[in-house]
């Protein structure tokens, strides 16, 4: 019997709000000391109030307007219940009832539409790292501002739900509401996937895999969980429901022994923090600021930017925001020198907080155009725009220091070829040229170049030697 | 109040305080004395009245706060062993401007363990007695601060006040109690009850202390997102004509000496000019029902953070992490806590929720409606505070239901968020202080204050 899977997948994007989202303290703990960026509010003192973080409701609002979601006008907060020394209150404060982001959809590349069932903030636990008879707590990011994406279950194969996932990170990068660094858990996902006999109008079983933290990984244990429940019915059994844990080592999904299968959360609506209430005035002036998303840069340089190459640039909001500002007809050899050239270099997460201006990469793109740049130097100079002691410089200036403007003067260009036909030691490969031999043009046009210290146009070097030597 | 000045010195105020401290320690009003440093403040303020400085409108007055409301001074227990040790880093709101006006803390009192209790019985420490009769209980759960300013120790004492807790105690020591408007006064700093109901409020022995008191403590709290924007001050004092009594509260369940009391200050205002107006509020008599259902599921959520894990006690000799939670809790909670804990879990559990939780938060809309509808009628509420006066230690330990019993008519104004003030009308014939509470609309509270003069 042929199976088809259907996946939903729940995702935790923390947000990049320069404050948690229920107390003023430092909010981005990168690099810094366990337990330091922790308020009297994350710690859970006695008689401490949760503040409710604005900036957390505009990222909100980005967020679910980046998802082409309804954005609730009016919304709450409810407490969710359990014991682990990862959460100080005992609780943690989430919207399980009345979410501020409702229904939307995501569009995949692939022009697949996924829809979102709803998205709502909630303050992130804290993480315990675990030796053999004792763990460690750290808090610093109790109380980080999530939002959870719930989409619909309308996916059905490991690779839309890799291209979801993508897509969904791509999108809260743009929307600038995320570092979106997943190798530090920025994002996260939990993948529920069920299978069920092609055809029938019933879902399966589902098992949720938690805490995905890459794309791959989600690929690979969705397609691990399929080959799992398809031998599982084949062998007339039945799927479990359960929580299910990934290896990326192992390539295997194992299930999760928990004592308590259906856990009772018993939510209860948060009466620290009043209802939420938007004017959709707020909401409409908060949407406005969401800037370009994948789908317009899409429409924008179709044709202009091949596929392949755009799709790679998309996952860089930096370097499309930069092509956005770019004269069309410099598109493509900036794109061209975004990807083959920065992307490709060691240093390139540090270029991109750093990019050069439009006016320097529009010189460089012109100087390429009018030949003053062969290939190669236009690379180099491109390069040497991230230079921070070039910094100051245009980029003519930094050409010109680096000696690579190309002599494109045919008077010039003749003096210094003859001055090359007259040394001796071409001779011989003159003659042999007008013997028929024709690679020999490319040792004559490289003497000419020594000569001009690498300044001159080689194609219009050979196009001179050529009249000359005929 | 009395408040050093050229003639009095602050310190002489707080040894005086201390020394009463002492003299009634038989009493166990406080869970901590703070000599060392009351002294201390009182001679920073006498130093600034020599040099002339100004000094604050409470400069050199003795208060004592309720030990749920954290402040630097001792450890903040909430009388609760499982916050045994705990000394907090941060001061209350509330104390915070009573003490920039110059208000001397003089020590934390006692109460019903995380203020569940209506007799301070329940409290880690043994119960206080009564301030007029040794065998009677305190009331509660602020019994502590009501017999510290009923023994005249201090000038006032804070409170909070879940159901009754600050409005009880004071009609059982008579004295003067304020549960205010939901939200007038910040939360910030004070061990949580059940957030939607705690409200922080007073005791003292007059009406313009109270008054004053609330022009310094009520406001806007930018740490606490419920309170209410500042309206004590601005809001307008205008002498009431109706007066509502609630026939649901005139029956045999109230004790004869207290229904006689109200019926002498009912009239007493007739004579002075004001209607009483007989009002009919059917819905009260579910208040306690949901009152008891919404409260404990709040207390289950804010008790969740007495772990063992960070401060406070913790268990010894517990394997794992389990045991520590199961251990520390068990011993750490008196029974009382457990209690509300259970039926916290239990409305709060998901096939209950609607049952319960959900029913009980209707029935308390449709409370906040009869006030309202009430308050069309009348201009404020003459009530009873609670069906008795001050009951015998011990006499109603082991009967639970007898003990929230007491809450019957003070509970439904923390479900509606009004205010509530208690008000000593005089003594039965035993020698206890009477109560009578007057209850006003939302905001009200100022009025409320300055017409409790009119019953004196």
């Amino acid at each position: 019997m042929k199976y088809y899977p259907t996946i939903g997948i729940e995702c935790h994007v923390q947000l990049s709000t320069k404050t948690k989202l229920f107390s003023e303290v430092d909010n981005d703990a990168r690099g810094k000391e366990p337990n330091s960026c922790v308020s009297p509010v994350c710690y859970a003192l006695p008689g401490m109030l949760p503040r409710l973080n604005g900036e957390a409701i505009k990222f909100a609002i980005r967020a679910g307007k980046a998802m082409n979601c309804e954005i609730n006008a009016s919304s709450r907060f409810d407490r969710k219940h359990y014991f682990y020394p990862d959460s100080p209150k005992g609780y943690q404060i989430t919207q399980f009832y009345h979410p501020i982001i409702g229904a939307g959809y995501v569009e995949l590349p692939s022009g697949t539409k996924i829809r979102i069932e709803h998205a709502h903030l909630e303050g992130d636990a804290g993480k315990l790292t675990h030796f053999d008879n004792y763990s460690l707590v750290d808090l610093n990011r109790v109380d980080t501002p999530l939002i959870e994406i719930v989409s619909m279950p309308d996916i059905h194969s490991a690779k839309d739900a890799h291209d979801y996932c993508k897509e969904l990170w791509r999108l809260m990068r743009f929307a600038k509401v995320t570092y979106g660094d997943l190798y530090n858990g920025n994002m996260r996902f939990d993948v529920n996937v069920s299978i069920a006999p092609e055809g029938s109008d019933k879902l399966g079983t589902r098992a949720e895999v938690k805490n995905l933290n890459s794309f791959r990984s989600v690929e690979r244990a969705v397609e691990y969980e399929i080959a799992r429940q398809t031998k599982i019915l084949e062998a007339g059994e039945k799927v479990v429901q359960e929580t299910r844990g990934w290896s990326d080592a192992t390539g295997k999904t194992t299930g999760q022994r928990s004592k308590e299968e259906a856990k009772d959360y018993r939510y209860m609506p948060e009466p620290d923090i009043p209802p939420i209430n938007l004017s959709r005035q707020f909401i409409n002036d908060e949407a406005a600021k969401l800037p370009m998303m994948p789908s317009d840069y899409r429409e924008k340089f179709n044709g202009k930017i091949p596929t392949d190459i755009l799709e790679i640039l998309l996952d860089y909001p930096e370097l499309m925001e930069k092509l956005n500002g770019i004269d069309e007809k410099h598109i493509t050899i900036i794109s061209n020198l975004f990807t083959s050239v920065l992307l490709a270099e060691e240093k390139s997460a540090e270029y991109l907080n750093d990019l050069p201006d439009v006016k320097k990469l529009s010189d460089l793109a012109e100087m390429n155009e009018k030949k003053e740049l062969s290939s190669t130097a236009t690379k180099e100079v491109f390069l040497r725009l991230f230079d921070p002691q070039m910094k100051g410089r245009d980029t003519k200036a930094i050409a010109k220091e680096l000696g690579l403007i190309q002599e494109n003067d045919l008077g010039a260009l003749e003096a210094i070829v003859d001055a090359v036909l007259a040394k001796p030691e071409t001779k011989k490969a003159q003659d042999d040229f007008r013997n028929g031999e024709e690679k020999v043009i490319g040792f004559l046009v490289g003497q000419v170049m020594k000569e001009s210290k690498g300044k001159a146009n080689p194609s219009a070097v050979q196009q001179i030697l050529r009249d000359k030597l005929k | 109040m009395k408040t050093a000045n050229k003639t009095i010195t602050a310190t002489e105020l707080v040894k005086e305080a201390l020394e009463k401290a002492k003299k009634y320690e038989e009493y166990n009003i406080f869970t901590f004395l703070n000599e060392e440093g009351a002294l201390k403040k009182a001679k920073e303020i006498d130093e600034r009245i020599a040099r002339g400085e100004k000094v604050g409108k409470l400069a050199g007055v003795p208060f004592a706060i309720k030990d749920n409301y954290l402040s630097p001074e001792g450890e903040t227990t909430a009388s609760a062993h499982i916050l045994e040790g705990f000394t907090s880093p941060i001061t209350a709101t509330s104390v915070e401007k009573l003490e920039a006006e110059g208000a001397i803390l003089i020590g934390r009192t006692n109460l019903d363990a995380f203020a569940h209790g209506s007799s301070t019985e329940n409290s880690y420490f043994g119960p206080t007695l009564n301030a007029y009769d040794k065998e009677r209980v305190a009331g509660g759960s602020s019994g502590g601060s009501a017999v510290a300013v009923a023994l005249d120790i201090v000038e006032f004492a804070t409170g909070s006040d879940t159901g009754g807790s600050i409005r009880q105690p004071a009609s059982f020591n008579g004295v003067y109690g304020l549960k205010p408007t939901y939200g007038a006064v910040s939360r910030y700093g004070v061990v949580a009850m059940a957030s939607s109901t705690d409200c922080m409020g007073f005791f003292t022995k007059t009406p313009e202390d109270m008054d004053l008191l609330m022009s310094i403590a009520a406001g806007q709290d930018p740490k606490d997102m419920t309170t209410l924007p500042d309206f004590y001050e601005k809001s307008e004092v205008k002498k009431p004509k109706k007066i509502g009594v609630v026939k649901d509260f005139d029956n045999d369940s109230v004790n004869a000496e207290i229904r006689a009391a109200l019926k002498t200050k009912t009239e007493e205002l007739k004579k002075k000019g004001y209607e009483i107006v007989e009002l009919d509020m059917p819905t009260l008599k579910y208040a306690l029902a949901a009152y008891y259902i919404i409260v404990p599921a709040e207390v289950t959520s804010n008790l969740s953070r007495y772990d063992g894990v960070r401060y406070g006690f913790r268990s010894d000799n517990s394997k794992d992490l389990e045991a520590l939670y199961e251990n520390t809790r068990s011993e750490g909670f008196m029974p009382e806590n457990k209690r509300r804990i259970m039926i916290g879990n239990f409305v709060l559990s998901s096939g209950f929720y609607d049952a319960y939780f959900l029913k009980a938060a209707k029935a308390r809309t449709l409370i906040v409606k009869e006030y309202e509808e009430a308050f069309k009628k009348c201009d404020f509420i003459l009530t009873p505070v609670s069906p008795n006066y001050a009951f015998k230690l011990g006499e109603k330990v082991n009967d639970p239901i007898a003990m929230y019993l007491e809450d019957l008519m003070s509970v439904s104004l923390n479900l509606a968020g009004v205010p509530g003030l208690s008000v000593p009308v005089g003594k039965a014939k035993n020698g206890l202080p009477l109560g009578l509470q007057l209850v006003g609309p939302r905001r009200s509270d100022k009025a409320l204050i300055e017409f409790s003069k009119e019953l004196k």
